[in-house]
């Protein structure tokens, strides 16, 4: 088939799937509504040459969660064809053509769900109408396998390839109107596929950002200031440009507003950009800039300042309410027992495997740009307004990249690799270093969070006070930074309380992997397990106990009932599923047998994000030195009715939790308004002997099927530190494990 | 500055300082992209080659110290991408974003030369110096043991692979 558009197709299920996530996310929440429908068609992803070997292609961006796999294979489920026969394609940039093409927030599987198998059962309908004319049967006596279209009653077959150009001829049936199969008829989906990359990179094969080349390319690497928007004064320009395979210097004037409140696109960062010949010239050249900064206002920062004023904040009225209900301080007052606590958690950064980058040429008014960009459209957006050209003179390549944990979704290498090439004429690879990647993340904001639980005589929750000291100008929290109505536990506490305060913050922060999620559930499920130390109950049975007694309707509406299967735009906690993987790991772990040993010790935590829900159990032991071994974890996961490619999802899973192992070790911090951190000695990552055992588990319900890369995290931090309590007593209020005396063993 | 390498068996002359890091060499010089820059320290493995048949951090390695050594690359390890490694990483399809796994498995190829079935203390003490940000190890350990079952040891090594070849242009 080639690409035939006459057959414009009305998405409603793509225009209404919404794509629920919580709505402070707002950059996610932006990216997930398109402003009209995608007019999606069969053959704009479908192409099937004479041979039979069907090119699917993958619309949004891969970097390692498995999109360029996932994606496709609902589309050739619903076509029908083996998955042996398929070759996928990364699609360009068209969202007019391919829809929404991102990821982030997990969001694919909700989003793709329905539009891909409609996509390609379309696809099919048209081999099979295709088939019924050449034959001359209705094409209802007609069925299809493996690539071929069937007719029983004839005992006629003729294989896909014979049959696609009178296919693309066609006119594509309504996506609404095609039949979809029953689950159990699935061949590919539900059936562990493997990356359709795999080969190319146990191979070695150019297939990364940072491995694009283009004739005549140069490279280019930006010195930027230590502190968030410094300015350059003055800098040996004249002297760098003498230096070997040094071809252009440029000062990069920025356009950075310092105020309380960063923006998710702050704009770009001044610096001074060198363009080599090699990629190891400007870093040589590099080393002997010397550049004169203007520091500027953000110089003041320091970690020790933001701990000092949030201490402050939380001592005063809080800065304003988020939620509210019930009579918190009369339910304190009277109740039996009171629990409070100040939790802590630092910034932290993203520090992908491959830090930023991206490759640009500008010919004749016309940009071309290959992209690792998980937000490519805004970055196009964000392109054009930065340079004062059309979107529609900007072409982009969908490049694979080494990890994004959330940090592309923020477009900043894309934008300084297209000015670069603007300015010179000449095609340009950006590669930012190791130290460029976490001296300019966008981190994930720290916070610190007053809490005061009451429980009754029965030791029940009767009140939940949070106060959350958090970023921003007061209105608007910094990217990553802001916490919701609905976070949990709300809802389910007789009376409770979620205030927020504000300091200002001048640097870039972002969205990482379970943005705010990351942490929320740390500190709610870790103070959850003080109160029911505190009230003497099974930390299980505890928080099953608070799930059955829901007091207040969620804020962003409630949930449709079970067996929906379209996702409803309403990103809200259904206490069953909740409950349903907490007791699943439960049962897994063999928690009510556990073992209690001084040393030794088992955690429990859960947690709903981003549509789906895990429920972890971390067995670890602490020796003497406090060093800290997980020994093995169990997770259990509910993310609907199907998991599409199972080896992937359990890897996704495990990963998770690697990565949530990793944020408890993991700390930013700041002095003089530079980040002190600068490479894995100083920001370390979990490595291999510190891997645990890790079970993953899935729970099966009627919803909808939702993503992965996102849920899996946030239940480990806590499931570890509530594991230390169990077998120390010592309570961990204060990320990273370092500063309560722990270490990684 | 000329230098004479042997790279995958095949010799190239690549002009550069000889303090420049190896793997600036082999990447945007003779254009061997494999090998990845992760941290440019040597903390983090993914610009893992074999030098001799050693495991090494070719972004600390300076190309003018290399010698006669042979550079063997992942490009390198199997003219056809059938070392059981690379067969074992298959199917165990280990890679989530992949950026890592060119150094995870040169660092394994060098273990299986020297310890054709090694236990998993052994696997984890000789892949430590190699991060994966997507949290892979699980499966990295399974398919390491998966291609020592295979017999990746007889296969590993430098100067065992086929020797032929016009030499690499050089840009």
């Amino acid at each position: 088939m080639k690409i035939d558009r006459r057959s414009f197709l009305q998405m409603s299920v793509l225009a209404g799937g919404g794509l629920a996530l919580n709505l402070y996310r707002s950059p996610l929440v932006e990216a997930q509504e398109p402003t009209a429908p995608a007019d999606l068609t069969p053959q704009a992803f479908i192409h099937v040459a004479p041979d039979g070997v069907v090119t699917i292609m993958a619309r949004a961006s891969e970097s390692g969660q498995g999109m360029r796999n996932m994606l496709p294979m609902l589309i050739a489920e619903e076509l029908d064809v083996d998955w042996k026969d398929v070759r996928v394609q990364q699609a360009q940039l068209n969202e007019k053509v391919y829809g929404r093409q991102f990821s982030g927030g997990s969001a694919n599987t909700p989003m793709g769900w329905e539009p891909m198998r409609r996509v390609g059962a379309a696809g099919r309908q048209l081999m099979i109408t295709a088939a019924a004319q050449t034959w001359g049967v209705p094409a209802d006596q007609c069925t299809t396998r493996s690539g071929r279209v069937l007719h029983a009653a004839s005992g006629r077959s003729m294989g896909y390839g014979e049959l696609a150009a009178k296919a693309a001829a066609l006119p594509a049936p309504p996506l609404a109107s095609v039949k979809l199969k029953d689950p159990k008829d699935y061949r590919i989906i539900g059936h562990s596929q493997a990356g359709v990359d795999t080969h190319s990179i146990v191979t070695g094969k150019p297939l990364f950002g940072i491995d694009m080349e283009l004739p005549g390319m140069l490279y280019a690497s930006i010195e930027k200031a230590p502190v968030f928007g410094g300015k350059v004064k003055s800098a040996n320009i004249e002297q760098i440009k003498a230096l070997p395979g040094v071809r252009h210097v440029l000062v990069i004037d920025g356009g950075i507003t310092l105020a309380a409140y960063t923006p998710w696109e702050p704009g770009m960062e001044p610096g001074i950009a060198i363009v080599a010949d090699t990629w190891w010239q400007t870093q040589e050249a590099r080393t002997k800039l010397k550049v004169d900064w203007d520091l500027g206002p953000a110089a003041a920062q320091s970690s020790e300042g933001f701990a000092t004023k949030a201490a402050e904040l939380l001592k005063g009225p809080p800065g304003s309410t988020v939620r509210k209900y019930g009579d918190v301080e009369a339910a304190l007052s009277s109740s039996a027992k009171t629990v409070e606590a100040t939790y802590r958690f630092p910034f932290i950064a993203h520090v992908t495997m491959e830090p930023q980058g991206s490759t640009a040429v500008w010919k004749d008014g016309k940009l071309e740009m290959w992209s690792t960009s998980t937000l490519p459209a805004d970055g196009v957006a964000l392109v054009a307004k930065t340079l004062g050209i059309q979107e529609t003179d900007i072409t982009t390549h969908m490049v694979r990249s080494g990890g994004s944990f959330g940090r592309r979704l923020q477009n900043d290498y894309l934008v300084e690799a297209a000015w670069i090439a603007k300015r010179i004429n000449v095609p340009v690879k950006l590669l930012w270093s190791r130290e460029d990647d976490i001296a300019h993340d966008g981190f994930r904001p720290g916070a610190t969070v007053g809490l005061k639980g009451g429980l009754d005589a029965q030791g029940k929750v009767t009140a939940w006070r949070h106060h959350f000291v958090t970023f921003g100008d007061g209105k608007h929290a910094t990217s990553g930074g802001g916490m919701g109505q609905d976070s949990y536990p709300a809802g389910f506490p007789p009376a409770y309380a979620l205030y927020t305060s504000m300091q200002p913050l001048m640097l870039r922060t972002g969205a990482l992997r379970a943005p705010g999620d990351n942490a929320y559930c740390w500190v709610a499920q870790s103070f959850l397990d003080e109160l029911a130390f505190a009230a003497g109950r099974d930390p299980l049975e505890f928080q099953l106990d608070l799930l059955s007694n829901k007091k207040m309707a969620w804020t962003s509406g409630e949930h449709d009932a079970v067996g929906d299967h379209e996702p409803t735009g309403a990103s809200v906690l259904i206490p069953e599923r909740f409950k349903g993987v907490l007791e699943l790991v439960a049962e897994k772990s063999g928690w009510a047998k556990r073992v209690k040993q001084p040393g030794r010790g088992m955690g429990m935590a859960a947690w709903f994000c981003h549509l789906g829900y895990f429920a972890e159990v971390a067995e670890v032991s602490v020796d003497a030195q406090n060093k800290v071994t997980v020994h093995r974890v169990w997770a259990a996961g509910d993310v609907g009715s199907q998991i599409i490619n199972p080896r992937a999802a359990e890897s996704m899973a495990q990963g998770g939790i690697m990565e949530g192992m990793g944020h408890l070790g993991q700390e930013i911090t700041l002095a003089e308004g530079k980040v002190q951190q600068s490479n894995f000695f100083d920001y370390p990552m979990m490595r291999m002997p510190q891997t645990p055992a890790i079970e993953v588990y899935w729970r099966k319900t009627d919803y909808s099927p939702t993503g992965l890369g996102e849920p899996t995290l946030p239940p480990i931090l806590p499931a570890v530190t509530n594991a230390i309590f169990a077998a120390t007593g010592k309570r961990i209020r204060t990320l990273p494990l370092q500063s309560n005396g722990f270490s990684w063993a | 500055m000329s230098i004479q390498l042997k790279v995958n068996n095949v010799t190239a002359a690549v002009d550069a300082p000889p303090e420049t890091p190896l793997l600036w060499v082999l990447r945007d010089l003779l254009h061997l992209r494999g090998a990845k820059y992760g941290c440019g320290i040597g903390f983090c493995g993914a610009c893992t080659v074999l030098v001799g048949g050693q495991a090494v951090r070719s972004c600390m390695t300076a190309v003018g110290g290399v010698g006669t050594d042979h550079v063997t690359t992942i490009e390198g390890l199997s003219p056809d991408g059938l070392h059981p490694l690379q067969v074992a990483w298959e199917e165990m399809d280990v890679p989530q974003c992949g950026y890592c796994q060119a150094g995870q498995i040169m660092s394994a190829a060098a273990l299986l030369q020297l310890t054709p079935h090694p236990s998993d203390k052994e696997i984890d003490a000789a892949m430590e110096g190699n991060l994966c940000r997507c949290g892979t190890y699980t499966r990295i350990r399974e398919a390491i043991h998966q291609a020592a079952k295979m017999g990746a040891a007889t296969s590993t090594n430098g100067a065992a692979i086929p020797t032929s070849g016009a030499a690499i242009p050089t840009k």
